[in-house]
This record gives C-alpha cells, structure tokens and sequence, in this order.
C-alpha cells in the first residue's frame, strides 16, 4: 500500500450506498391542486385581472406627441431606436434610464420581500398569474382535483381524450392572445392588430407571436411550477432578502401539532393539536408541497393553503389562522409567551427605503435635466489634417446634431478657443446656422482652418483643443462639445 | 475478473469500467442521456444534410466538384444574386447620375448623398493604392484633401482629368504637359540649375541663397516662366504647379527641387474612363470634390 490513509479515508463510511448523484432530471410529479375559496383567493383574482388588464390594455393607451411622433402612449420603436413612455422619451443611447427603472423595480421587489415575503410570486409574477390561468382552465374542464386524478388513473377514454384536447386547445388559445398582445408594444397597436389577421403583418411581427406563443403555452401550460422550482433564479436569490421577520406562508406547529383526526371516543391519552390531518392545504398547493413540513424553497407563498385551511377550521369551529402569514421571530416569541408584532420598519427595510428614495432622486434629476439637444463631434483621422497652399492647416470635422423635441428647431454654431480659424459648413448645413427637424438628427461637415500666423499660438506641440458650441434660437447655450485640433508638430 | 458482473466501487457506490491500473479503477460514467440523443440526432442529421446540401464529389467538365445537393444550393450564385439585387437597386441612381450634370446632382440631397457614399467606395477600390484611402496623397502622389490643384479643382477639371487620365499615351484627351530635364538634357549647367532653385526658395519664401537667386530669376524668366508663369503662380492648363504656395508634390527641401528641375518630374494617372463607366468616374469627381478642396464650378448651369 502506498499510503495507509487511501485505506481509511475519513468519509468513505458516511456514504449512503447507491449512487451519489442522481438522475439530470427529477421526475414530474403531476398536481393537481384542488378549488379553493376565501379572502386570499379573491384576492388573487382581483391581482390577476390587474395585471392581465395592464398588460393588454397598455398598448391602446394613446398619448399625443404632436403629428410627427407616434401617440401611443407605450411603445418600443425599435426601428427608430425611440422608447416612448407617456410623457417621456428616450433614443438608443439613453437607455440608462431603462437601467434606472429596472434598478428601481428590483429594489422595490427587495423591498416588498422583506416585508411581505415572496408576495411577488404569489400574487404578481406572470409565471404565476398565467399558470393560474391555466390551473382554472383545466378545472373547468377536466373537474376538481379528485375527478381529475380519478380519470388520469383510469384507462384513457375518449370522453377524456376530448376534454384534453379541448383544455389544450383553450390553452393555446390563452397563449396565442398573450404573443399577440407582447407585439403591440413594439408596433401601433391598431395598425398591426389587423394586419395580423389578413396577413399583411410583417413577418418579424408572426415570428414573435409564435415564438411568445410556445414560451407562454410551455412555461404556463406545462412547465407550471417546474419554473419556479427548477428554472427561476428568484427563489435561490430572496433568502438574502428574508430575515427573521419577513411575513412568510406558515403552519403554526405550535397550535397544530401533534396532528391527528377528530374522534368521537378519543383514545386513552391521546391529545391532538388543530391539525386534524385532513390534506386540504397540500391538496390546494399549486406547486405540491406541503407546508406543514415548514418553510421551503419551492413555496410560492401564494396563500391558497391559508384560504384551505381556514375553510376548514370554520368547518370543525376551530379558530382560523393553522396556516397564516407569520414570521419566524413570532413564532419564538409565541414559544416565549410573548405578544406577536409585525414591525415592518426595521433596519433593512429602513435601507431599502432609502436606496429606493436615493435612486429615484437620482432618476428624477435625470429626467428634468434630459437635455432634447445633443451633440457628437467627430475629428477626421484619415487624413489628420491637410495643408492648405496658403500654409494653413485645417481638420475636418463631422458634426451630429440631434434633436430630441418635438418642434423642428434652428441652432446657431460657435467654434471657440483655437484663435480665429477660416470655417466652412458643407453637406449638411451651408452655415453656422444649422436647421435639425423634430426628433431628428443631421450630419454635417465642418471643415475649421487656422492661418499659419496663428498656428505658433494656438498649437501646443501639434494639438489644441477647442469647443463647439450649439445656442439655441434665443442665444442660450444648449450643447457644447470638446474639438480636437491637430497639426504638424514642430 | 467476472466479464460478466459489473464490479460496484465500495466508496461511491458506482460501476466500474473493470479497467485497472496499479490498483485504480475507473468509474464507469456513462454520457447524459440528452447528450447522447442529440449526438444520435445529429449523426441522422448529417445524413440528411448531406444528401439535400451540395456535398458528393462529381466529375465535371472541369475537373472535380461538388454536386448541388437535392435543392442545388451555392453559395457562390447567392452572393452573385445579392449583388444582381443590390445593382438593380442602384441603377436608377446611376441613371441619374449618368444623365445629370453636376450642378444638378448636387442640387438633388438624396442623389448626392448616394453619390458621393458610391464616389467613396470606388475611391477606396481604385485610387487609394497611390493617393491613399484617406486620399491625402503621398510624396509624388498629390493630396486631393487640399486646395492646391495642378490641373484645376473645378468639379469639371477633376472629373476631366479622371476621365482621360494624365499623360496617360493611350488616351488622345490626356491632360499632357512634359517639363523638361534641365539637368540631364543639358539645358543648363549644374550651376544654373543650382541658382534657379535657389530663385524658386525665394518665392515660396524659404531660407534661401539671396545672391544665387538672384542669378537665377534671370534664368527662371528664360526656362520655367512660359509654363509657371513669370510669378512662379503655375499654369492649369499646363499642368504646372504654383511653385510660390505652400505644397510640394514631390518635396520642398533643396535637393528635392534640385532633383526636380535637373531631371524632370512628369507623373501619369491612368485615364479611368478605360476601366470604370461614366457614373463611377463622375461620382469619383463629385466625392473628390467634397474633399475640402474642391473649387467653385466656372460652369454656370443652365437650370
């Protein structure tokens, strides 16, 4: 043996026998969640006709921008690279305020994590809404949860084939209206709306549909809570959100335990809690998982067991709230005999709080000050400069213009600090008086001379640097650009 | 060891391939499953591919090649296809530009932007070899970025001298002038040559020998001033240079003048209209004309 140690290696009796690591794929466990009514249910549909409304209704929202602009309230021009946004508007290189939005959305959903838990996933997110959609199409048709495991058990009927097809169809039907609706954002909404249907739609626009038609049929219809479990980042991510008072979907073991049915004639002894064992909170769970086995990674925190349990409760007049929103710091304070509190202002939320009103301040600022004139001065380098027969240098320049309003407008150029250069507009504008049309940009061609007399003072060591200036028609100065000036060095 | 019965590993639990080195063992982990299958799919694949794809070796006429596949598929008639397109979508353009004259190509944005953009593009393919894909030109080869032009700067004069080239023999048109070999043809003496470059400094105003120049305007007023002029201004119908401003195709320093006057400078540019159609050589001149340099027409239009 060459080392004594291979022999007894410290763990080798620790492993369970059999293969340590397991198949790539968990087998599906189909769920069929059963109906559900109460306070959280409502609740939940009240959500979803929120969201589903924002998301179809949105596109049709109108918003006048003045004849030349699109007047749709919400619209990704991708075309013209414009993101228009009720009253605001930004081009391509603007998009950091996209970037501001979704820095902002993300704390809010910090925000709302610590504070309610995952309410995001149990109420909002459209994983989520759509799947419930879907759950509630599938009942509709194929029967509550135990006619439906009944007939999946049983040998296929054509009864059963057809009420499949039909909940499949009705699926995709759900799916198609939802690609179609994604593609309103990035085209007028009731220009392309008919031309989906006689065709004349351009074909990027049916790729989308089909394209947001399988995800939502797959992901909504099939995949379900296969989503939240295996494919979302979010569950792993908002365990640094939590903490020890965040408001989480719990049974309160402490009532419940030791679980048990209700008998007439109780055995000598026994003592039951309010858990009377009867499976309504598992048979409700959209994801199947139970809750009494504690907080777990795949809750979606959506509540339906809440609505479950207490329905029962009611039934064997036991108080309600087995199943409640609750956090981990009551439940010690309950061991404790404490009174619960559900501080929600604490230290972290405190911090979210002024993160948020940081980064909106900032978004804010940017906003009232987007300036709707820009401007890029490019120095031409091929050839850096050019010697003119009267000895002057000169550099050429390509001068962007954009004009970001809504009016076209006329600007009035300046060249300043490299001495009193000979300049000369072409292509593009034919002075310093440079006409740019509403949300439009020009090029022109700016060629700058400088005098031999001059060049001595104004180059140092081959290069000056000068600005140009852009006033607006009443003289105030509204982009101002850095101009390189090159020259021989000598 | 037993072929038949798969060894189990004590320590992970897992199958052994049977193979040992030196007392290790391999652990038998075969491929994931979806792995496997897209590899199976992929070899179904290949078949298909290569039966609808051109891909079997034939003989040709020409030697071996490759058959068109089930849907006869090149790549080579693709691109000559993008291209047919591409013309056809250009040609009314050329049409215009063909048609138009100058002042009117300019007065149309669209046209002389696309003008201009294809002038570019021509430039970049025909001419940047000698004056440089920024066409600032190079010793011998003149900076058509600048306003100093030999044979005139006018957009006509460019697109004159484009067309027919400069003393370019097979062309009858070609701008033709042909200074002599002061030098080397024995006009004048080393001496003289010496002195009239000293003239030439002191009119372009460089350090100079006064009292050389000075016996050399005598000279240049003798040899050079029936093509230069009698002020050194050069001569565009000539083809000869201003010799009193700033820029000096082939070199400003002493020697290089010398060099220039004792043998002689007579560059050619090939006559384009050989090689290119009318509206490329014209949109050639519209874009060196955009240079910076170009001069006003003396055309006036008829518009």
């Amino acid at each position: 043996m060459l080392n004594p140690d291979i022999q007894t290696l410290p763990n080798a009796e620790d492993h369970p026998p059999g293969p340590v690591d397991g198949p790539l794929f968990a087998a599906t466990k189909k769920v069929y969640p059963k109906k559900v009514s109460g306070s959280f249910r409502k609740f939940k549909w009240a959500i979803m006709l929120i969201t589903l409304g924002i998301y179809y209704l949105t596109p049709w929202l109108r918003w006048d921008r003045g004849p030349l602009a699109p007047d749709q309230a919400v619209l990704l021009d991708m075309p013209a690279r414009k993101f228009y946004f009720f009253f605001f508007e930004i081009w391509s290189q603007e998009v950091y305020f996209l970037c501001g939005a979704m820095i902002l959305s993300a704390l809010g959903l910090f925000l709302v994590t610590s504070v309610f838990g995952r309410a995001w996933c149990g109420y909002a997110c459209p994983q989520t809404v759509w799947s419930d959609l879907f759950f509630h199409v599938e009942r509709w048709i194929e029967g509550d949860r135990n006619q439906r495991i009944r007939q999946d058990k049983n040998q296929w009927k054509l009864s059963l084939i057809a009420k499949k097809s039909l909940k499949h169809s009705i699926w995709i039907l759900i799916a198609v209206a939802t690609g179609g609706a994604w593609i309103f954002y990035f085209a007028d909404a009731p220009t392309i709306f008919p031309q989906l249907f006689d065709g004349t739609a351009p074909a990027m626009a049916y790729i989308f549909v089909a394209l947001f038609t399988a995800t939502t049929y797959l992901l909504g219809g099939i995949a379900k809570e296969q989503v939240c479990i295996y494919m979302c980042p979010w569950p792993r991510i908002q365990g640094a959100m939590l903490d020890d008072e965040s408001l989480i979907v719990s049974y309160r073991e402490d009532r419940g335990e030791p679980r048990g049915p209700i008998r007439k004639h109780p055995k000598d002894g026994e003592v039951t809690g309010d858990c009377i064992d009867c499976n309504a909170c598992f048979n409700a769970c959209p994801i199947g998982i139970d809750i009494r086995d504690g907080a777990q990674m795949e809750c979606i925190h959506c509540a339906l067991c809440i609505d479950a349990c207490d329905d029962i409760m009611d039934k064997v007049e036991r108080p309600r709230g087995l199943i409640s929103y609750d956090s981990f710091a009551n439940q010690e304070r309950r061991a404790k005999g404490e009174k619960e509190r559900f501080p929600f202002i604490r230290t972290r939320t405190v911090w979210y709080g002024v993160v948020i009103g940081l980064v909106s301040a900032v978004m804010i600022w940017a906003m009232l000050n987007r300036a709707d004139t820009d401007l890029n001065v490019l120095s031409d380098r091929n050839p850096v400069f050019v010697t003119l027969s009267d000895g002057s240098i000169r550099n050429g320049y390509t001068v962007r213009l954009l004009n970001k309003s809504a009016d076209a407008r006329k600007y009035t150029a300046q060249v300043n600090g490299l001495g009193t250069p000979e300049l000369r507009w072409t292509t593009g504008a034919m002075s310093n008086v440079l006409s740019v049309g509403p949300d439009d940009l020009i090029t022109a061609r700016l060629f700058v001379a400088l005098p031999p007399s001059q060049l001595k003072t104004v180059l140092n060591d081959g290069l000056a640097k000068g600005t140009l200036q852009i006033f607006d028609i009443d003289g105030n100065l509204v982009a101002e650009e850095t101009m390189r000036f090159q020259g021989p060095k000598k | 060891m037993n072929d038949d019965k798969k060894e189990i590993d004590k320590v992970t639990g897992r199958e052994t391939t049977g193979h040992e080195w030196d007392g290790l063992k391999e652990l038998n982990t075969p491929l994931p499953r979806w792995w496997l299958y897209c590899f199976y799919a992929s070899i179904v694949w290949a078949f298909g591919y290569f039966i609808v794809m051109p891909g079997w070796p034939v003989l040709t006429g020409d030697g071996w090649g490759a058959s068109g596949g089930v849907i006869d598929y090149d790549q080579r008639r693709v691109v000559e296809e993008q291209v047919a397109e591409n013309e056809a979508r250009l040609d009314p353009y050329k049409q215009a530009i063909n048609t138009k004259s100058f002042q009117q190509i300019k007065a149309d944005p669209e046209l002389f932007q696309v003008a201009v953009t294809g002038g570019e593009i021509a430039f970049k393919e025909n001419c940047a070899g000698c004056h440089g894909t920024g066409a600032q030109g190079f010793l011998g080869f003149p900076n058509l970025n600048d306003d100093d032009w030999i044979w005139g700067g006018s957009i006509e004069a460019i697109h004159t001298t484009l067309k027919h080239g400069v003393r370019w023999e097979a062309d009858d048109d070609t701008r033709y002038s042909e200074m002599p070999a002061f030098g080397a043809d024995e006009v004048l003496t080393r001496g003289e040559v010496r002195e009239v470059v000293d003239y030439v400094l002191s009119i372009a105003g460089r350090d100079h020998d006064a009292e050389l120049a000075t016996k050399g305007a005598a000279i240049f007023e003798e040899q050079c001033s029936s093509c230069h002029g009698a002020q050194g201004m050069g001569n565009k119908d000539m083809g000869a240079p201003n010799l009193t401003d700033a820029i000096w195709l082939f070199g400003s320093e002493r020697t290089q003048i010398y060099q220039t006057v004792f043998y002689a400078r007579n560059a050619v540019m090939p006559a384009w209209s050989e090689r290119l159609d009318e509206a490329t050589v014209k949109q050639l001149a519209l874009y060196v004309h955009s240079l910076g340099g170009g001069e006003p027409s003396d055309v006036q239009d008829a518009r």
